[in-house]
């Protein structure tokens, strides 16, 4: 099944003074399952990209469908519901809530989703254990590495079933190590869990672990290859 | 998201920063503490300047004849058995005294003074102004000789059981004269009475006057200040057709009355300059809780969060930075209102004479009205709903991607 479906995407920045064309006439269908990542450098594209894909930016030009719907006519409020209730989102830094604890925040997600307290109690565990973070779930954010930070960013958007999850950059704050295994644990979600992911990065490790790779540049893709 | 929620985030929101809070709660704190310590001063002070002059003077109801109030002679006195025919017994009324009041001459030896001659029903009378609580020498009187002012009495140097001699003009013109015993003698707070006060039974003051059965006053003192003018209305159906009429008395003394407004309205300013200031303080925090919150904000909405759930979780922030505030400022204020209001601040030398001037007690009597409290909270509630609109105007135009780049 196809979940992410652009045509002739397109993002031109300051189109009256001095135009910036960011994203540049992007086709692109992404299908559930998926493990991909958007490369490029720096200024190419990728986070303009992703946030048309995740509805946080209108387009200047073409449209974006998710899991068949069109995305590009709601308003902001059903945008902001739609994207609760289909794209789980990961970015590169401080994305919990640092009054909650990791539990609290995985927990969050599913009470903005009003699912009942049984199930809520039953699945943040159940992640927390499978990203191998329930030993800290009691901690709040300034007490976690930023490696386990952002497991916990990662476990919320996988919490509230997405259709696939979008990570800018979320290795961009991390030493070798815990980007290394925080892709590990994300490639094992997206195998035990069919959970599909969509995310950026310079960083050439991180490259190494997609299944697909869509390399942007000037806001284009000039290629797009499964491995 | 439930309540319970809300409040957690609020609560621990508002705690992220703690000296921030403290600071941004103790200038909440201190407005209100000052200005329940002035309120509570201003309302003590004017219940009880209302009250001295309401029991000494007025009553908070009087009856007089219809032109005694702009020409306060004996002729335009009345006849208090035609009142009580009337019937105006009501129930809002505590006690209710007949006067009979004018001016005379007293002598005594070499010594000669115009006083103010006053027929009293001594029971009713002690029960209204508790004048029997005044008596410094001798005793009280019940229907026979006279109580003069300690002033007056210094003045003629007539002292218990010396007799002062009254001569004044009576009823339609006729000439009064009578010797009265004095009997006690009265320590009043306020000069003027002190001076020249004389009081004599009613029985004595009509027969002295020529005035059988006659009053210029009947004044009543009410249960309750707040039915003053349900009673007054009530009670002037009952003297409609009669040639009396019912005062109240901001009526009587309007001076008193403007005096309290003035000073009441003077001191709403300062605590509203006050407020002002504290005011930029809370906006100034709410500035700061905003702006440096517009990443998170942008998560929040970003994740799914929609905009009026921020917007409640954050009126929940100012609402508890707000009622903390206001917490310590009442938490801090109501033991010291409360000693003041058992212990009122007594006043000694000058301060204490120009009281007496005035013609009141030297004291600082303070209120414990509810009205003190609830007040300052509710204004400083308004201050900060009011403020708070910024922080909803500023998530409402939140720009997630503009926020997420902070
Ligand atoms: N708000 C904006 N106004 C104007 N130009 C913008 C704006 N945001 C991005 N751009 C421009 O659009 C282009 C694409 O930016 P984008 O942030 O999508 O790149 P990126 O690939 O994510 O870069 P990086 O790897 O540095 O994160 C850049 O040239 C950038 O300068
Ligand atoms: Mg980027």
């Amino acid at each position: 099944m196809t979940v992410i479906q652009t045509k002739n995407l397109k993002k031109v920045y300051n189109p009256e003074t001095i135009p910036v064309v960011a994203v540049d006439d992007v086709d692109l269908a992404v299908e559930e399952g998926e493990f991909t990542a958007v490369v490029g450098p720096s200024g190419c594209g990728k986070t303009t990209l992703l946030n048309m894909i995740g509805g946080l930016d209108q387009p200047t030009g073409g449209t974006v469908s998710v899991g068949g719907e069109e995305i590009g006519r709601m308003s902001q409020s059903q945008l902001t519901d739609f994207r609760l209730n289909n794209i789980g989102f990961v970015f590169q830094s401080y994305n919990l809530i640092p009054v909650l604890t990791a539990r609290e925040n995985v927990e969050f997600i599913m009470l903005l989703q009003k699912c009942d307290k049984a199930y809520r109690d039953k699945r943040t565990l159940d992640i927390l254990e499978k990203m191998g973070i329930r030993d800290q779930m009691n901690r709040r954010p300034a007490q976690l590495s930023g490696g386990q930070q952002q497991r916990v960013a990662v476990a919320r958007a996988l919490a509230s079933s997405p259709k696939f999850i979008l990570a800018d950059e979320p290795t961009a704050n991390l030493d070798t190590k815990a980007t290394e295994s925080l892709l590990d644990i994300m490639a094992q979600m997206n195998k035990e869990e069919k959970a599909t992911f969509i995310f950026s990065t310079h960083d050439q490790r991180v490259i190494d672990k997609a299944k697909r790779v869509i390399t942007l540049e000037d806001g284009r893709i000039i290629s797009d290859e499964n491995r | 998201m439930s309540l319970t929620l809300y409040m957690k985030l609020g609560w621990r929101n508002i705690w992220r920063n703690r000296k921030r809070t403290w600071i941004t709660a103790s200038s909440i704190g201190f407005a209100v503490f000052f200005a329940c310590v002035m309120q509570s001063m201003q309302l003590g002070s004017y219940d009880r300047m209302i009250e001295n002059s309401v029991r000494f003077y007025t009553g908070h109801l009087a009856i007089h004849e219809k032109e005694y109030w702009d020409e306060k002679i004996l002729d335009n006195s009345f006849s208090l058995s035609g009142l009580q025919d009337l019937d105006i017994t009501n129930g809002r009324v505590e006690v209710s005294v007949p006067r009979l009041t004018s001016f005379a001459l007293a002598s005594y030896g070499e010594k000669t003074k115009g006083v103010i001659v006053t027929g009293i029903d001594p029971e009713k009378e002690a029960d209204l102004t508790f004048l029997d609580d005044k008596i410094v020498r001798g005793e009280y009187i019940r229907d026979w000789g006279v109580m003069i002012g300690e002033g007056l009495s210094d003045y003629l140097k007539a002292d218990v059981g010396d007799t002062v001699v009254f001569i004044s003009q009576g009823y339609h013109g006729v000439n009064a004269a009578g010797k009265y015993p004095v009997v006690g003698i009265l320590k009043f707070p306020v000069p003027d009475l002190n001076q020249a006060a004389a009081y004599l039974s009613l029985g004595q003051a009509q027969s002295f006057f020529g005035a059988e059965g006659l009053v210029t006053s009947f004044s009543m003192l009410l249960h309750d200040q707040e039915e003053l003018f349900v009673a007054q209305s009530e009670i002037s159906t009952s003297l409609a057709s009669s040639e009396m009429t019912i005062m109240n008395w901001q009526e009587m003394m309007p001076e008193l009355l403007q005096g309290i407004e003035l000073d009441y309205y003077g001191g709403l300013i300062m605590i509203y300059i006050l407020y002002g200031i504290i005011g930029f303080g809370i906006l100034g925090t709410f500035l700061m809780m905003t702006k440096e919150r517009t990443y998170e904000f942008g998560i929040l909405t970003s994740i799914g969060m929609k905009k009026p759930k921020i917007q409640v979780m954050v009126a929940f922030e100012i609402l508890m930075l707000t009622f903390f505030g206001v917490g310590l400022g009442l938490i801090a204020s109501f033991p010291i209102i409360l000693y003041f209001y058992f212990n009122p601040i007594r006043f000694s030398g000058e301060a204490a004479a120009a009281f007496e001037n005035f013609g009141y007690e030297p004291i600082m009597p303070f209120s414990m009205d509810p009205v003190v409290f609830y007040n300052q909270g509710i204004v400083v509630l308004i201050i900060s709903l009011f403020l708070g609109i910024y922080p909803m105007i500023a998530i409402k135009q939140l720009n997630i991607t503009k926020a997420l780049k902070e």
